[in-house]
């Protein structure tokens, strides 16, 4: 067979992904911001946006991966939690911030640890073991520093959550830093034999095993890193917050798991990309920043959008076959229309043909 | 033809319709055993514990949590789960509550069934997009823990529901007793026993069981999966719908952020109590057991004077001492089971 | 006994000379048929997988359904079964047109298919899953378990099984899962039953016993549809016989008087030309498994491949023989005894050490652990590969599709193309793609589990083909296989395992079905040998 050549029929095709449409409906969120508000583009708004943004985007890396290859990881929030209130609790009794960083890393990645292993040591299912981690490690880290808050952080930390990245006035840090961990995130996808393998995973654990992939040592690896960058990211929060204190990030890995989800990353693993991820952080982000400049929207309100947004995006790959079988539903009792309700049973018996 | 006799498992009899039961009832003995040792730890330390007041109080109090869990078990036996029954929860806390402070002398009935409604609502929707959609439930009812969440934070605005707008006859409800039991126990328990016959009695009950126990299976066998689990869903929200009026009841106060994380604390005393995460197994018997037990650690915690901060990073760790427990459980179950066939060709 | 050896045997003389049997008393077959599919014509995009099939099941009598994989048979079975309406063509049940809507319109038909694989719900009781949607009811519309548990039993009785209708389903072994499958049939007054392939993992007591159930039924005057590939057990049940060939129907006549030659000449449409062994220099050990024994599946297992050989592990299903194969791999642990590559120690349980010390191993199992059925036939293929793939660190899709053509392209796997999911192609084609996985690895040890299974026959012998070749260029492979002229043909030594034991060593010029069978199944009347290997 001689290498194909490529139609423009052959070269669209690939461009019509979950991607694109994210991308289009960046710019559209970007539009639609710019025509509620002409402060949209102020160098402070976007700045604003930046920093609810930033946390959570990096939160959402390693739970792509995790949901790539068929896991949850629910306690990211909480070891955020641990984190964050760690930093308060040591500051507060002037450890040195280089021993505090050592510190806070470390009970991230024993965290995630403490999961992977339950996880691929033990087999128990990650939702009900995270579940469990998620109340554990926020009930420890309500206990570390109680009811007390702690907010007197050291120059340059304190302004993490105000200056720009390197001067930028619209860049904060943490989203910088994103970008950094997306593109390094992305290239290990899709250029690594690392990467590869989670889609391997996520498509067929057994398969993946049969080929040589370590899947437990894998699953324990991308555990254990999302344990660290949690801890990491509640240092990085804590700063920009200038304070540590009861409830910190509390919810936020119900709104990373929304952010990976509408980034096209299928629940069931196998599918998705740090782009496509990358690109819903920014489509969440923006909507929200356009939404709020709007006077009668509020934070509450954006829950509601950001539910629906969730809906719809599990809703619209499922389209065709949702629509069917509605309709099918109307007209029950004629055998015709049964038959379609047999079309999900037919093409999985298709494949086996 | 050589036949190698397993060794038989010292604890279990060799029986696998025995062990199984044995397995089974070992479970439920399980949580009350533990429930058991906790209340004599505590009650020999502070025999405050053990006082009529506080054991109503628990009880009184578990109601919500059990009545919650049936329904929650209800979802997890088909493997779907239902995390928005603590935003159901709180949005029928709020509207049935507002329903003394908008409509003087509405009868409490009238209440219950509004709170009621308010959940089936839900339910319903919840129930339709998952069902119909054939959508994985994690991810609808994640949204719908946003939407309905969001819903009542429209609805309440800045305001709340004051104590003394609820008349004194709703409020005693937490309190009124029969027998010495409190009511809400009671009302639970019959709850609990219904939703127990009716899983054990009825084809359809059986079916919820057959969809979680293999799918596949059971889309082959025939068995109306869309009705099952819309539902088994539907059902999740009535309870929860309920169960708001019954947190309206006990708290008086409520405002937006009501019953916030609840679902979380139903799905631990849904697994503490023995139900599999992956469904097709466990009762709500359990479920309900499971909610008793953790609301007592709770209060035991209190008592105690262990700052109420620690509870929930005690609940946290029972969770994963359970599910580890019946991983445990589980396999050793597997491993008896495949030994009793160890001579081939039998 | 006797009948045992006969029903695993695959000679091609039928056994209609020795006498009465019990599959070959003929029933009275009624005048009209309880069920028959008239021109049924059925298409998967595009492709027909049924065109103007016409069958025709009489109660009291057992019909065979052969033809060769992909020949329609399972597309036939599911449109009797109700999973799918023919697109044109019509059911005819007990003189009526009939359309069945799914699986419970077939079911209330009086319709049963009882799959390869059953499918029970693992924790529901024996007794649910035999009634499962159709209790027994009391007042009131509750489940009546005293009836239900009475109705099992008795079930059980006529079936001469002794099955705990309590016990929960899981756990059971595929024949045991099979009864209750059966007993699902007879609880639902099923006319017709419909068993496909159901002997493929069964030992031959279990086959016996099946058998026996088959002639019950059909003595009650249900009809049986009996599909198998494996001709011997064909004609010891059957009266008539339906061969289906792309998808057509080319043959549907009584068995009586019909030769095994002919239904192969059948199925396959030209005459099977005996496959030759092809000798081969077989150099230095390569493999070496010394007394390897996992507790309850296999004990004691010593055996050597050397470079440039094929030995062959045979055997009944259950004798252990994938297991000690996945052992040896890494895929599953043992628990004493060890494993020796190239003289060095192979460490257990760790696949990617097997893989280090150039192992290869196809498993079992083309569809969950062979490939990635949703991944494309080029990442397939450089999956195990990857490491070796990079260039700077970093793996480019230009190098993985070269490489993945390439190898595609030397063992002559038709795709459309590359980047397409596995799972569009054919079984054959993606046995070839997995086999592409590991050859790109270059192994100097291979183990294939079941290479052929569910292949069309071109295909089958382009593998073993190349199998041979492997081993001519001094590759050590070691397959394991159930089809006895297969291991006939590829093998330089057989190994037969029974009930977790290596039984017999036979050397290919002594080896032939009938004593790999009689090791197989334990008969002492023939010589059993276990042999050091010569030098």
């Amino acid at each position: 067979m001689e290498p194909e050549r490529r139609t423009l029929k052959m070269r669209i095709a690939p461009l019509i992904r979950w991607e694109s449409g994210l991308a289009i409906a960046l710019v559209a969120v970007l539009i639609l911001g710019n025509s509620i508000s002409s402060q949209f583009f102020s160098s402070y708004n976007i700045f604003t946006l930046c920093t609810n943004i930033g946390d959570l985007a990096l939160l959402a890396l390693p739970m792509t991966l995790i949901i790539i290859t068929g896991e949850i990881d629910l306690s990211v929030a909480s070891v955020l939690a641990v984190s964050a209130e760690t930093l308060g609790a040591l500051w507060m009794h002037h450890w040195p911030m280089a021993l505090i960083f050592v510190v806070c890393l470390a009970i991230g990645a024993t965290a995630g640890l403490i999961n992977g292993l339950l996880i691929t040591r033990v087999g128990l299912p990650s939702l009900a073991v995270t579940i469990g981690t998620l109340t554990l490690y926020r009930g420890l880290a309500n206990v570390i520093l109680g009811a007390s808050t702690v907010s007197n952080f050291p120059a340059p930390f304190n302004m993490l959550g105000v200056s720009g990245f390197l001067g930028v006035p619209w860049l904060s840090w943490s989203v910088a830093i994103f970008v950094v961990c997306a593109v390094i995130a992305g290239v290990v996808m899709r250029m690594t034999p690392f990467g590869r393998s989670l889609y391997a995973i996520g498509l067929s654990q057994e398969a993946a095993f049969h080929a040589g992939i370590r899947v437990k040592r894998t699953k324990l690896v991308l555990f254990v890193l999302s344990g660290l960058v949690a801890a990491a990211v509640g240092m990085l929060y804590a700063f920009e917050l200038s304070s540590a204190g009861e409830n910190i990030g509390i919810g936020f890995e119900l709104q990373v798991v929304t952010i990976v989800l509408l980034g096209g990353v299928s629940i069931f693993g196998g599918k998705g990309t740090i782009l496509g991820v990358a690109l819903a952080a920014f489509v969440y982000a923006g909507l929200r920043s356009a939404l709020l400049l709007t006077s009668s929207f509020n934070e509450n309100d954006f829950q509601v959008v950001s539910g629906g947004l969730l809906i719809l995006s599990v809703l619209i790959p499922n389209a065709a076959s949702f629509v069917e079988r509605a309709r099918a539903l109307m007209r029950r009792g004629q055998i015709r229309d049964r038959r379609k309700l047999l079309t999900l049973a037919d093409a999985e018996v298709l494949d086996r043909e | 033809m050589s036949t190698t006799t397993a060794p038989t498992p010292t604890l279990a009899p060799a029986n696998p319709r025995r062990l199984v039961d044995f397995v089974l009832r070992a479970r439920t003995f399980g949580i009350l055993g533990v429930l058991a040792l906790f209340v004599l730890i505590t009650t020999a330390i502070q025999p405050r514990f053990l006082h009529a007041d506080n054991v109503r109080f628990i009880l009184a109090t578990t109601a919500l949590y059990a009545l919650v869990a049936v329904g929650e078990t209800f979802v997890v036996i088909t493997r779907n789960v239902d995390l928005s029954v603590g935003s159901v929860v709180g949005l029928s806390a709020y509207v049935s509550a507002n329903m003394f402070q908008a409509h003087h002398g509405i009868p409490i009935p009238v209440v219950f069934l509004v709170g009621l409604g308010v959940g089936l609502a839900c339910g319903l929707v919840t129930g339709i997009i998952t069902a119909v959609g054939r959508v994985p439930s994690l991810v609808v009812t994640l949204a719908m823990l946003y939407i309905i969440r969001g819903v009542d934070t429209i609805i309440v605005g800045s305001g709340q529901v004051v104590a003394n707008a609820l008349p004194n006859s709703f409020i005693n409800i937490f309190h009124d007793t029969l027998l010495g039991i409190p009511v809400l126990a009671i009302a639970a328990a019959v709850v609990v026993a219904i939703a127990a016959y009716y899983l054990r009695s009825f084809r359809s009950g059986r079916e919820l069981y057959a969809i979680g126990s293999d799918p596949d299976a059971a889309r082959l066998g025939g068995i109306p999966m869309g009705r099952r689990i819309f539902g088994a869903f539907v059902l999740s929200g009535a309870l929860a719908g309920l169960g708001g009026v019954l947190w309206a009841t006990q708290y008086n106060t409520i405002d937006a952020t009501a019953a916030t994380g609840l679902e979380l604390q139903v799905i631990a005393a849904v697994v503490v109590g023995g139900v599999a995460i992956f469904g097709g197994s466990g009762s709500v018997v359990g479920a309900a057991l499971g909610a008793l037990l953790l609301q007592t650690i709770s209060s035991a915690l209190n008592v105690l004077g262990v700052p109420s901060l620690w509870t929930e990073a005690i609940s946290g760790f029972l969770l994963l001492v359970a599910i580890t427990l019946d991983r445990g459980i589980q396999l050793r179950l597997a491993a008896a089971l495949r030994r009793r066939r160890v001579h081939l060709g039998a | 006994m006797r009948e045992a050896l006969q029903l695993m045997s695959s000679t091609s003389s039928p056994p209609g000379d020795t006498g009465a049997q019990p599959g070959r008393t003929q029933a009275e077959p009624r005048s009209t048929p309880i069920l028959s599919l008239r021109d049924g014509t059925k298409a998967f995009a595009g492709v027909r997988a049924l065109e103007d099939v016409s069958l025709e099941l009489y109660g009291g009598e057992a019909h065979a359904l052969v033809g060769e994989n992909g020949a329609g048979k399972s597309t036939l079975v599911k449109i009797l079964g109700g999973v799918h309406q023919p697109d044109s063509g019509s059911l005819v049940i007990g003189g009526q047109e009939v359309v069945l809507g799914g699986t419970a319109d077939a079911r209330a038909a009086g319709i049963a298919v009882i799959y390869q694989e059953p499918t029970l719900f693992p924790d529901l009781s024996v007794a649910e899953n035999v009634f499962i949607g159709r209790q027994p009811l009391r007042s009131a519309r509750r489940i009546d378990y005293r009836a239900m548990d009475r109705e099992v039993a008795q079930i059980f009785e006529r079936l001469g099984v002794k099955l705990d209708p309590d016990r929960i389903a899981r756990g059971l072994s595929i024949a045991e899962q099979q009864l209750v499958e059966i007993a699902k049939a007879l609880s639902s007054e099923a006319k017709v039953l419909i068993m496909d392939e159901p002997t493929a993992a069964l030992s031959p007591v279990e086959v016996e016993r099946l058998f026996k159930i088959a002639e019950t039924l059909r003595a009650e005057g249900a009809a049986v549809l009996f599909i198998s590939h494996r001709l011997e057990e064909v004609f010891a049940l059957c009266q008539r016989v339906t061969v289906l060939r792309d998808g057509k129907r080319v043959l549907s006549r009584q068995l009586e008087g019909l030769t095994a030659d002919e239904l192969v000449r059948a199925m396959v449409g030209r005459e099977l030309q005996a496959r030759r062994h092809e000798p081969h220099q077989p150099a230095g050990t390569v493999l070496e498994v010394d007394r390897l024994t996992r507790e309850g599946v296999f004990v004691d297992i010593s055996f050597q491949v050397r470079a440039g050989e094929v030995v062959a592990l045979a055997g009944l299903v259950g004798a252990g023989r994938s297991e000690v194969a996945r052992a040896i791999f890494g895929i599953d642990r043992y628990d004493a005894g060890a494993v020796r590559v190239g003289g060095q120690p192979l460490r257990r349980g760790s696949p990617t050490a097997a893989m280090s010390a150039g192992i290869g191993f196809v498993p079992e199992d083309r569809r969950q652990q062979g490939l990635v059925m949703e991944l494309s036939t080029e990442e397939n293929i450089a999956l195990a590969s990857l490491r070796r793939l990079r260039r700077h660190g970093l793996l480019f899709a230009s190098t993985e599709r070269a490489f993945a053509l390439n190898w595609a392209q030397q063992l002559q796997v038709k795709f459309t193309r590359l980047s397409n999911r596995v799972s569009s192609l054919s079984g054959g084609n993606q046995q070839k793609v997995v086999l592409a996985k590991w050859l790109s690895r270059q192994p100097r040890l291979l183990i294939v589990d079941e290479p052929t299974r569910g292949i069309d026959v071109g295909t089958k012998a382009e593998v073993h083909r190349l199998l041979s070749s492997l081993a001519t260029e001094g590759v050590a492979v070691l397959v394991i296989s159930s089809e006895l002229p297969e291991v006939l043909s590829v093998a330089d030594r057989i190994l037969v395992m029974r009930e977790g034991r290596l039984v017999a060593t036979l050397k290919h010029d002594e080896a032939s079905e009938e004593r790999i069978i009689a090791a197989g199944t334990g008969q002492s009347a023939v010589v059993d040998r276990l042999e050091e290997p010569s030098p």
